[in-house]
């Protein structure tokens, strides 16, 4: 039997983990910069599993890199809009706290 | 195959310390009050997580999640948290529901990575019976210029379009400088 870091399983129970705190995160912060982070976790759990999959399925070792770089790419773009909203909200509204913004909530 | 010894020892060390230094950068992450103390999760989490990049034979991605994931995301959360007052205050009157809330959000969680686990511990993962490239860095340099072009230009696109975007969304609702 294979040691523990060269088996698929291992890096997808940790990804699963990493997808299961990001959920929680998600629905339970409070303020935007925490659901910021929480979304930032799932998304390093998608990329861990692109690269465990691709390190033991697939046949070209390159492609599942290149998606992985992909990702980092997006999430950093991502990261600089969405904290650039959280603070037109806080000039707006002195808060950035979820239960705060219900403008449109009738 | 391993001349040094104990090589095997050290090897299996360094990895169970990323592994935990992901999921509990993880968990520091969601659980605590704090926001900064969530970045400092975050970060935490990163570099574990580089380290089973590297475990996953990719070395240029376990340097770029370190560079990008530490030295970008972390340090602009970190500049929002000086512009913003992000923490959460505790709730002024303890509400009945919080704890049932935290249970509903405990189970989802749960249920969604468990189910994820599940999947992947039972699942015949077909194995390659030939490889095609080495995974080098060089290889990744002549895809990326080659195979995967057009998305290499957009990416770099939407960066642009993000820099603007962010740019335009931050400046608005700014007082002007009184007229001296």
């Amino acid at each position: 039997m294979n040691p523990l870091h060269d088996r698929l399983e291992t890096y997808l129970v940790l990804a699963a983990l990493l997808l299961a705190a990001g959920v929680f995160g998600l629905l339970r912060r409070r303020t935007l910069i925490g659901m910021l982070i929480a979304g930032e976790l799932i998304l390093s759990g998608a990329s861990l599993n692109f690269l465990a999959l691709n390190r033991f399925t697939a046949p070209d070792p390159a492609t599942g890199q290149l998606f992985v770089l992909f990702i980092l790419g997006l999430a950093a773009a991502e990261v600089a809009v969405a904290l650039s909203l959280v603070i037109a909200v806080y000039r707006n509204y002195r808060s950035v706290l979820t239960r705060d913004l219900a403008d449109l909530k009738g | 195959m391993n001349t040094f010894p104990g090589a095997a020892w050290i090897l299996a060390g360094v990895f169970a310390l990323s592994g935990m230094l992901t999921v509990g950068g993880a968990l520091l992450a969601v659980t605590s009050q704090r926001v900064i103390r969530s970045v400092s999760g975050l970060a935490l989490g990163s570099v574990g997580l580089a380290g089973l990049y590297y475990f996953l034979h990719s070395p240029f991605l376990a340097l770029m999640e370190i560079l990008i994931y530490i030295g970008a995301v972390c340090v602009t959360i970190v500049f929002a948290v000086m512009l913003a007052e992000p923490d959460e205050p505790p709730p002024e009157k303890p509400r009945p529901r919080a704890r049932l809330e935290t249970a509903v959000a405990l189970l989802v969680s749960l249920a969604a990575g468990g189910a994820l686990a599940w999947l992947g511990l039972h699942t015949r993962w077909p194995v390659a019976r030939a490889r095609t490239g080495d995974g080098s860095l060089r290889s990744l340099g002549v895809e990326l210029l080659s195979t995967y072009c057009l998305a290499f230009e957009l990416i770099s696109l939407v960066l642009l379009l993000a820099i603007l975007g962010a740019l335009v969304l931050a400046r608005h609702g700014r007082t002007p400088p009184p007229a001296s």
